[in-house]
């Protein structure tokens, strides 16, 4: 019923030319010609693009280095006009610990030294899984106890914990609480029964429907009135436990993917073998299911070390809270530019570096897979 | 089975103890043998970390006052900076002791925020500060202009009011907290900033170039400020309530941290016999020591002490109405006897 | 029958908790004397607030106040999903061109602003872009009516003159003309085979009819300009240096995000595809339109929900510099009345609605996306 084809000239199969055959591959001419001057539209896109760089690089260039005020003090700075590092320097001890006693300053030093080496040692590999589980839940306890004082340590109060020191504490307890807690609520949603998979849905949800914020601001504002009055738990102490439900309920939606990507036969086998079904879960699908989703998980591990710089909102002097005091220092007052430039370089670096780990882990573990 | 049981009945026990009774402020404070006080998360002159992170300043020192009163010990305090949002929900659910940071002292929050005011320690009122060069000289000047407030106080409110009351055009740009207020303002943001008279002398104290900017004359309200105690606990309120007067008597009575000691020994004075307790054990009238104003005043010194060391020698503020009732200020202390 | 007991455990240690906490509350709040309840929703709010898109001023109540933070929430969300999408496919289009030097630049801005924190980039963008800018006294004019000054943009403002009405008529009846050329076009193409251009035509149709209505009636849309006065511009539009600041920072943060999407989309359909369609001699917008969108979006769509779902939450970072979203102006309140427990709720409830109405959004858009399987 379609209306009469009629055959003309147009319908008529016509083979369309040849087209050039392909050129060299060789020469910078040709790399240039290819990559920048194929087409007008890319040409004229590469000398927009070539005309912003020769004009933001070598501003940017002045102001970091050529123009730049590398030692003297707030008025040697104000005579030139590229950026005042003697700023940062001075700066440096406050935006790293806060006001951290001096004479004590070993002690967040091996804290951190701890970190270092136990992801080292992760990347290498020699440990055996169990005793690495260990060790990462260990180190938040090891660090807590090496910044505040125990077993005899002089005590420093909380209020003095700051800077750089303080948003990696956040995030390290954040994390390594929050992937257990995580582990648990998507271990309910998936295998729960009714009742238990509706709780642990209604609380991933919940959270995750609201901002940081919110949850920060009734951990520190709130939390105290639902506690009963003997029951004092410091303002870090709320908004850490505040970060840790916060945190738990991404963590639960990112294992929920390793858990679905599991082929039940996996399952079926281990019970099959008589294994009981906690330990088939502790021990085969977690642990799989972890493996499979590390690239995600260390995505959220970055994604709290940024969040962290949310503490200042409620009061705690953070990495991010420091640079803001430094900035609006009176004696070095005007140098904000620096102090914003050096946060971002900070926490570009430590994140950038998360990933660049997440990533080399994640490879060694294909080929360990794969062996 | 067994297992779920124990955890029901431990889940109804927590549920049960929850209702228990607390004990009184005093007992818990001795107890801890530490006085948590709220302070400002950084005003100069009242209360303000220093470099080693010591707080300093006239709410800081009356903190040490009463933990010298009640402990014997000026630094068993431990400060506890809160934002704005926190300082009256901080006392009033119990997390500090006292709280002693700029608060202004109004009906609502004494009745139905569930704290009490103690006494006032300094006689504030809201003013306005703008560069010199915006040849603005009165508040009403303001008229369609810019101002940089903090949020979560009276300040804000008042800043409403006034605009309201004289009616003028005036934009308010809210921050969550001071310090951001000021940066605003610094950063020309706004053409005032507004917040208590004292307070915008300090700040303007640190700027690079104070003179740059002016203090307009006009206040448009009364700030009495004063440290709060949570509601329903008479005998603590009795207690910092008292160390204030203790203080403001001292000065009166011309006893200082130097002479403290001889005047306890030596002075015929009734009135200082009672306060350092040489006579009579005034302390034991709220439950304290007879040593307790005697500590307080080694420690930190009398009000006028406290006062010239924070906020006269430091920031340049005048004693004003906040000088002793005998030299024309409303600084009056209730009999110790 | 265990695992029934089990739920029932669970179950109880639940509900014994959040009635462990409710007490708690209960007992704290009548222990101190807060009263609780949404009456003071009704109460005079006496707050100041910079900016509104509604009329507003201290009388009105609290209520009033934090419906003032939901619209500006709104706004900004609003405006920063659109921008953020159009800048984020443009990103995420650059990240796989085969032009060398502009591939790397979009790498570059996604790699540095995925890795910063969003707070920071706000806090720059308020505090050095913005308060680099000069005062209103000496403005940046790009364009005649348009001041960028630190405290704030001015732009002119539309005013609605006579025969606006009328205009307005004749736009409807372009835009109906032009829906059904559409139509008419599709069906035919259905029927008959030969393809119409329904979109270009309808929308020629609608630029047409609306442009010489636009003349009839006598340019009914004016503009008002701002202009300098006292302390400040008066008239004309004004962009708060907070709104925009937070739009900035959404608008540049969350295009990261989405450009990494698209990108992702866009690798993920096979190099074997593109290589046959150009075999057959497929024209290039035909491949895009047809072979690469379809499948690309597949892979885009869910993830930007995800991100818009993000930046609506992130939009309450206003709070730190200063822009009276719903998270500031509900904090406001807080602090003036301590009844935080209502405006938590408040601030759940909202975000929760906001969140699901997305959700369902790009789900239908995404259900038309999908593969329709068998």
């Amino acid at each position: 019923m379609y209306p009469a084809m009629r055959s003309t000239s147009a319908d008529v199969f016509r083979p369309t030319d040849a087209r050039p055959a392909p050129g060299g591959n060789i020469g910078m001419l040709r790399w240039l010609q290819e990559n920048l001057f194929s087409g007008w539209l890319n040409s004229y896109t590469s000398l927009v693009l070539i005309g912003f760089v020769l004009w933001v690089f070598p501003a940017v260039l002045n102001w970091l280095v050529l123009d730049a005020t590398f030692a003297g003090d707030a008025d040697t700075c104000r005579q030139n006009t590229g950026a005042c590092w003697p700023f940062i320097v001075d700066k440096f001890p406050v935006l790293m610990v806060g006001v951290y006693p001096q004479e004590l300053l070993w002690r967040p030093g091996v804290a951190c030294l701890a970190l270092l080496v136990l992801a080292a040692v992760t990347y290498t590999d020699r440990l055996k899984g169990a005793v690495l589980v260990v060790a990462w839940l260990l180190l938040p306890v090891f660090a807590l106890i090496m910044i505040g004082g125990a077993f005899g340590m002089v005590e420093v109060e909380q209020s003095l914990w700051g800077g750089l020191m303080l948003s990696v504490l956040l995030a390290l307890v954040g994390v390594i609480v929050s992937i257990p807690l995580g582990v648990l609520l998507a271990l309910g949603r998936y295998y729960g029964s009714p009742l238990i998979k509706a709780l642990c849905v209604g609380f991933i949800e919940l959270v995750r429907g609201v901002p940081l914020i919110t949850i920060l601001f009734m951990a520190s504002v709130m939390m105290p009135m639902f506690l009963p009055p003997e029951m004092v738990i410091n303002n870090l102490m709320r908004i850490q436990i505040g970060m840790i439900f916060f945190s738990a309920a991404y963590m639960a939606e990112v294992v929920r993917g390793g858990l679905q990507a599991i082929p039940k036969g996996q399952t079926e086998a281990s019970l099959a073998l008589g294994v009981s079904p906690w330990k088939t879960i502790a021990f085969v699908v977690v642990p799989q299911a972890l493996r499979h989703v590390l690239p995600p998980l260390i995505g959220r591990c970055i994604a709290l070390f940024k969040d962290t710089s949310l503490v200042i909102i409620v009061g705690l002097l953070d990495f991010l809270g420091m640079i803001k005091n430094s900035a609006f220092d009176p004696e070095w007052l005007g140098f904000q530019k620096e102090a914003y430039f050096f946060a971002a370089f900070v926490y570009w670096l430590i994140c950038y570096g998360l990933s660049l780990y997440g990533r080399a882990l994640e490879n060694r573990g294909a080929s360990g897979a794969r062996r | 089975m067994m297992k779920t049981r124990i955890m029901v009945l431990a889940a109804l026990a927590a549920t049960v103890s929850a209702g228990a009774a607390h004990a009184g402020t005093l007992e818990k404070v001795r107890e801890a043998g530490v006085l948590a006080c709220g302070v400002s998360e950084g005003v100069p002159g009242f209360s303000n970390p220093n470099s080693e992170g010591r707080w300093e300043g006239l709410d800081a020192d009356v903190c040490r006052a009463v933990a010298a009163a009640v402990l014997g010990d000026a630094d068993a305090v431990r400060f506890v900076p809160l934002s704005s949002k926190q300082k009256i929900l901080a006392v009033s659910s119990g997390q500090v002791e006292m709280t002693s940071r700029t608060t202004t002292w109004t009906m609502k929050r004494d009745g139905a925020e569930g704290v009490d005011f103690t006494q006032v320690i300094f006689f504030d009122g809201q003013g306005f500060m703008v560069r010199a060069e915006s040849g603005i000289t009165t508040a009403k000047g303001l008229d369609g202009g810019t101002v940089c407030v903090t949020t979560g106080t009276t300040t804000e409110l008042n800043l409403a009011d006034f605009a309201r009351a004289q009616n003028i055009q005036i934009e308010a740009v809210v921050f969550e907290g001071k310090r951001e207020a000021v940066e605003a303002y610094l950063t020309d943001r706004c053409d005032a900033l507004t917040t208590d008279a004292s307070q915008l002398a300090s700040f303007r104290m640190s700027f690079p170039d104070p003179g740059a900017h002016t203090i307009l004359p006009n206040l448009i309200s009364k700030e009495p400020l004063a440290p709060l105690v949570a509601h329903g606990d008479n005998n603590w309120k009795d207690i910092v309530s008292w160390t204030v007067y203790g203080l403001l008597a001292a000065e009166e009575l011309g006893i200082n941290s130097a002479n403290v000691d001889e005047m306890a020994a030596s002075s015929s004075n009734p009135d200082v016999q009672r306060l350092l307790g040489s006579s009579v054990d005034t302390g034991n009238f709220v439950g304290l020591g007879p040593s307790w104003m005697k500590d307080a005043i080694s420690a930190v010194g009398n009000y006028g002490e406290i006062f010239d060391r924070n906020l006269t020698i430091p920031l340049g503020l005048e004693r004003g109405v906040n000088a002793q009732w005998k030299d024309g200020g409303l600084m009056y202390a209730m009999p110790i006897r | 029958m265990a695992s029934i007991l089990v739920q029932v455990a669970v179950l109880a240690l639940v509900l014994s908790g959040v009635y462990f906490l409710f007490q708690n509350t209960q007992a704290n709040l009548t222990a101190r004397g807060i009263e609780s309840g949404f009456a003071f929703l009704g109460h005079e709010a006496g707050l100041p607030i910079g900016d509104s898109l509604i009329e507003y001023n201290p009388t009105k109540s609290y209520g009033y106040a934090f419906l003032i933070g939901i619209l500006n929430t709104l706004l900004v969300s609003a405006i920063a999903i659109v921008l953020s999408t159009v800048l984020g496919i443009f990103v995420g289009v650059a990240r796989v061109s085969p032009n060398w030097l502009l591939a790397k630049v979009a790498a570059i801005y996604v790699e540095t602003l995925r890795n910063i924190p969003l707070l920071l980039t706000l806090i720059f963008v308020y505090t050095v872009v913005i308060g680099s800018l000069p005062h209103p006294r000496d403005p940046i004019s790009p364009v005649e009516g348009v001041y960028l000054t630190k405290r704030g943009v001015f732009v002119p403002r539309p005013v609605v003159e006579d025969g606006f009405i009328l205009f307005m008529l004749a736009v409807m009846i372009a835009g109906a003309i032009s829906i059904s050329f559409w139509i008419w076009a599709r069906n035919h193409k259905k029927t008959t085979g030969r393809s119409v251009p329904g979109v270009l035509g309808g929308l020629g149709v609608f630029i047409v009819i609306s442009t010489l209505a636009f003349l009839a009636t006598g340019g009914p849309v004016g503009a008002e300009l701002p202009a300098y006065s006292g302390l400040n511009f008066a008239g004309g539009l004004t962009l708060k240096p907070e709104f925009v600041s937070l739009l900035v920072g959404l608008v540049l943060y969350t295009a990261a995000y989405i450009g990494e999407n698209v990108r992702s989309g866009i690798t993920s359909v096979h190099a074997g595809q593109i290589e046959a369609a150009n075999a057959l001699g497929v024209s290039r917008g035909i491949v895009t339109r047809l072979i690469m969108l379809p499948q690309a979006l597949r892979v885009t769509i869910p993830a930007t929900t995800n991100d818009y779902a993000s930046l609506v939450k992130n939009s309450s970072l206003a709070v730190a510099i200063g822009f009276p979203d719903m998270v500031s102006i509900g904090g406001t309140i807080i602090g003036q009345n301590g009844q935080a427990i209502e405006i938590i709720g408040m601030w759940m409830a909202v975000y929760l609605t906001i969140n699901l109405l997305i959700s369902l959004a790009m789900n239908f858009l995404n259900s038309r996306v999908q593969i329709v399987e068998r």
